[in-house]
Formats: C-alpha cells, structure tokens, sequence
C-alpha cells in the first residue's frame, strides 16, 4: 500500500473531522449565530447567558464526548477482530457492551433511588456506574476468552457473544421488576445512546481514561500484526501470545466500559469502523490502522451526534441513528467478502 | 558422525495429554539437525509427524526430554532467543491477505526490531534480499490475497529468511501445491539449505519428491519408531516399507514412490 493513499486517508479523515465538529458547535435544537459562537469560545461572551452555556457547557462537551466514544468503541472493535481473527467482532455484537450495560444496570436499579438520579451531583454516583461497566465488561470477556479456548469456530463465538447479551438482558428484565421507578426510568433512557451525559466536571475522568487506553492500543501495534499470522506464527515471531491477547482485552475492555457507562450501549461503531478504515486504506497493517480507525471513528460518531440534533422535535436517540449507518456496510462487506482482500 | 550438528534431541518423548491420560506417540527419540542439510520427515496420517515438529518448535511441551540449540536448552531460553533460532512455515490460516508480500515478509524482522517494530535500512535490506532468495521479489508490492498458492508458500518462506535464524522448520510445505510449484518449492529449500547454510527440516507426505532433494530423512515408521540415515542408506536399507500399515502397497525404488 501506498503512503499517498495513506497520507490522503489520514488528511481527509482530519477535515471530516473539524468540519463535523463545527457543524455540531453551529447546529442544535437552539439557534446560535456563528458569530456569538465564536464571541463565546473566543472568551469574550455573546452577552446571552443561555447561549453561553449551552456552547460551553452542552455543545463543546457534546463534541469530545461522541469524539472520543467513536474513537474507543472502533478501537475496541480492531483489537477485538485481530485478537479473535474474526472480521465481524464487535464490542456489541460480543456482548462486551451488554456486560457493561448489565454492570451499570446493576449499579442504577438496585442502588437507583439512593443515588439521587442518574450521573447526578454526587461523584460516587458516575464513579459507582463506571466500576459497574468496568466489572461487567470484564466478566464477559472472560467469559469469551474461556469459550474462545474450546469452540475454535468464529461463528460459534460471536453467537455465544449474542447469547450473553440475551443473558444480561434478561438479568436486567428481572432487576426492572424490583426496581424504583426512578431507577428504570434512568435506565431506560441510558438504553437510548446519548453523547451528552458527560458534564464538564466528569470530562477528565472520561476523556483520560479513553486516551491512555487509545495510546496503549497504539503501543501495541507489532504484535497485533504479529497476530495477523495466528497464534503459532505470532509465538514464533517471538511474542508472548496469551499475555498480548489479555493486554489487547483489557485495552478493550476499559475502553467498552468507559464509554458504555457515560454514553449507554453503543452499536455497531465498533463493528463497522475497523472495516471502513481498512477498505479506505487498502491494508490490514495496524501501524497504519490503528490511527485512521481512531479518525474514521471519531468521525461517524460526530455523524450520529449530528444527525441526533437534526430533528426539530428533539434529540433522536444515537441507537436509532448507527444502524442506519452500519447496517448497510456490514451487508457490503459479507456480499464482497471473496472480492476484499483482508478475507483472502 | 554429526560435524555440524546445531540442534539435538535427547531422550525426546511426544503426544498429548487428553484429560488425565497422557498419550505418547513417539519416544526416546534422540535426532540431529545439521546445518546445511535439508531433512524430510515421512510418515503416513496420525503417526505424529505434527506432534513432533510442534515439540520442536517449542509450540508444546514434549512429554519428557530435552531439545538442545548450539548446546543451549529450548526449554530455557526466552521466546525471543527461540525467535532468532527457529523460523516456521506452517499450514495455519493467516489473515494477511491485505498486506503486500513486502509487509508480510518484514513481519520476520519482529524478533530484531524494537518496541514498535519499526525497521531500518539493515532490516529493509534483509526484507529485499529475503524476497529475491525466495524468488517472489517480483511480486514484492502485491496483495498476499492476489498470489497463487505457490507464490504465498513463498512469500511465507521469504518470512521465515527475513528472521535470519539458523534453523527453518516447516510443516507440510508442499500441500495444496501443484506439480510445478512443489518441485520449486523444494528446490529452494534444497538451495537454503546448500548454499545458505541452514539447516532445514520439513514434513511431507511428498515421497518422491523428498527422496529426490532431501539429505537426509526421518523416518515414523508404523510401530512408532523414528528411523533416521541418508537418504541414499535408507533406500537401500528397505525401511521405506516400514511406513505404511497397507501391506498391499509396496515402495518401489525405480520410481521412488509407492504402488500396489
């Protein structure tokens, strides 16, 4: 592969990028003008308190949070697809993001009332739901990793990944019946994906998280190409296989669960952005994956975040918007697969 | 006997453990690989030849045994100082196809590079030489997915050149190759092995083919021995009917190949 295509990819993934994010700074269910909305990032006001807040304390957060959630979810993807050889894993599609959802489900019904409403003031509340979908991440992905050593098969594991979602979400019906009202209420509008539940104060946590894990993938790019080859050859190659797989899950494992915790269950993000990366850059090499999967991530989710300000009824829920979008992509790639390369 | 014996078994038992029960396969095997000899190793289906150059290569544990590189221990070195030793061409499935040949052979150079495995202009070098010694350096900049099943044997061999270790262990090089492309398969094994010094060994259930380009041969016989000689003694030893459990199939040195 070409470094021009490479370089073009990166570029144009770039200007995608800062175009979205001003569209999403200039388009919302509240009309500003591009000129009070420069006043008010310049620092100096728009002389509209509502404005200001909204700018600075909705919008701007708004765009790192969806920002950050398609870069994490579509890494989380690419590891998930190399570490498991398997083109059409997903942080969804195996359940990691059910898991989580079952952690925080856990943390917002059984303790719902008490914590005094959804990421409320108190930072017990959105710490309890991060630790939440942290441990419930992670029970899945062992989990996976404990049927990935006995059902060799590729389909068998992502169907095992569809039944655990089936589990967490029953575990969760069951909670919903024990539950506050409050509690349920809260939950079910988490369900709905939603890129504006990050508040100005949580944004460090959030956002350091999410960047030390994106770094550690892109620490790891020699053995996830080493991996391309299988586990024998990667052993050969001199990697410690089943130590890069628990580290590659990890990294996935905490990116899945920061994201699920602030912005609910995410789909298909995570499925389908590995696959435009690697059709945009005609290579599987993660040197140079790793970084225009990061892109085209960030990317697509300002898309979703976009789309979910454009109705002028209201915010559409993200889940409503990334089918739409994946969907399609998903069916191109299993028509095509004998015509792309990184089947063959 | 061995002048240039770089890699020894001593006492070597293989097989499998299944639950509780441990089945061996093969014992008490004691087997040298010289360097710049090209080794076959025969034997019909399940006699254990994939057990074997699994233990050899580290990927399992032998059932007991030890297996000696330059007088050092297998067991004890670090996965890194095997990946300077033993290179592998195996028969897994790899997901490489949208790599080009060039990506897929610098993928040899992981044990030599660093953290992040960048490469220098020394490792491009290698990669390029590695490419034109496997004759694919033609095909340097295409897709691994665009090449015939010759040329990704290849290409896969290049790999192995790329890691630059003394010994190179294949499984089953020639399956899935036509006429044309095991003979030159074989050939450049034979050519790695001769004029680059390596030692290399292969399994194969290639008769012909073995007996004309190899060295030496090990032999699996049906009751579980390990018959190694040269190629030469052990044709005329008569232990090439000791290989299959058929008895109504016979070697037959004109053609050097079985029939009934």
């Amino acid at each position: 592969m070409t470094y021009r295509r490479y370089a073009i990819t990166l570029v144009a993934l770039t200007v995608a990028l800062v175009v979205l994010a001003l569209a999403c700074l200039v388009f919302g269910s509240v009309d500003i003008p591009v000129s009070s909305i420069v006043d008010i990032i310049g620092g100096k006001g728009s002389g509209n308190k509502a404005w200001d807040i909204i700018i600075l304390q909705s919008r701007i957060p708004m765009i790192i949070t969806a920002a950050l959630a398609g870069a994490a979810l579509s890494i989380s993807g690419l590891l998930l697809q190399t570490t498991f050889n398997n083109p059409l894993a997903g942080p969804s599609i195996l359940g990691v993001s059910s898991g989580a959802g079952l952690g925080v489900a856990i943390v917002i019904l059984a303790l719902g009332g008490s914590l005094g409403g959804l990421f409320g003031e108190s930072v017990g509340s959105y710490l309890a739901i991060l630790v939440g979908a942290l441990l419930g991440a992670g029970m899945v992905l062992v989990v996976l990793i404990g049927f990935s050593a006995i059902v060799r098969s590729n389909t068998m594991l992502l169907i095992i990944g569809i039944l655990v979602s089936y589990l967490t979400s029953s575990v969760v019906q069951l909670l919903n019946s024990v539950a506050t009202e409050e509690g349920v209420h809260n939950y079910v509008s988490w369900g709905f994906g939603n890129f504006s539940g990050v508040s100005v104060d949580q944004m460090p946590v959030y956002a350091g998280i999410i960047i030390v894990a994106l770094v550690g993938a892109a620490l790891m790019v020699k053995p996830l190409n080493a991996l391309l080859l299988g586990a024998r050859y990667a052993t050969n190659l001199g990697i410690n296989v089943s130590m890069t797989r628990n580290l590659l899950l990890l990294i996935t494992g905490v990116l899945t669960a920061v994201v699920t915790a602030f912005c609910g269950p995410i789909g298909f993000i995570g499925l389908v952005v590995p696959h435009i990366a690697r059709m945009s850059l005609g290579t599987s090499n993660h040197a140079r994956l790793v970084p225009a999967t990061i892109l085209a991530g960030a990317v697509i989710a300002l898309l979703c975040a976009l789309a979910s300000v454009c109705s002028p009824h209201g915010i559409i829920p993200i889940n409503a918007i990334t089918p739409i979008i994946g969907v399609p992509i998903i069916l191109y790639i299993i028509i095509n697969r004998r015509r792309i390369q990184y089947f063959n | 006997m061995h002048d240039n014996a770089i890699y020894t078994t001593h006492d070597l038992a293989v097989g499998y453990r299944n639950g509780k029960n441990t089945v061996t396969l093969l014992h008490g095997l004691n087997l040298t690989l010289e360097s710049g000899k090209l080794v076959a190793l025969l034997g019909q289906n399940g006699a254990g030849k994939s057990t074997l150059l699994r233990a050899l290569t580290c990927d399992e544990k032998p059932l007991s045994g030890t297996i000696q590189v330059d007088g050092k221990n297998l067991a004890e070195m670090s996965q890194k100082e095997r990946s300077r030793l033993i290179g592998l061409v195996s028969t897994d499935r790899i997901q490489a196809g949208a790599l080009t040949v060039r990506e897929l052979v610098a993928l040899g150079r992981q044990p030599h590079t660093g953290f992040l495995g960048r490469l220098d202009d020394e490792d491009h070098e290698i990669v390029r030489q590695s490419m034109e010694d496997a004759g694919i350096i033609g095909k340097a900049e295409d897709y691994v997915a665009s090449l015939s099943d010759g040329e990704r044997q290849k290409a896969m061999i290049a790999r192995a050149l790329a890691q630059q270790t003394p010994i190179i262990i294949l499984d089953e090089p020639t399956a899935f190759l036509d006429v044309a492309s095991r003979i030159e398969t074989m050939r450049l094994l034979q050519t790695l092995a001769h004029d680059r010094g390596k030692a290399v060994l292969l399994s194969s259930h290639d008769i012909s083919q073995s007996l004309m380009l190899a060295d030496e041969l090990w032999l699996i016989t049906t009751d579980r021995q390990v018959i190694t000689g040269t190629t030469t003694d052990l044709l005329a030893s008569g232990a090439m009917d000791r290989l299959f459990t058929n008895r109504s199939i016979h070697f037959n040195p004109q053609i050097l190949d079985y029939s009934f």
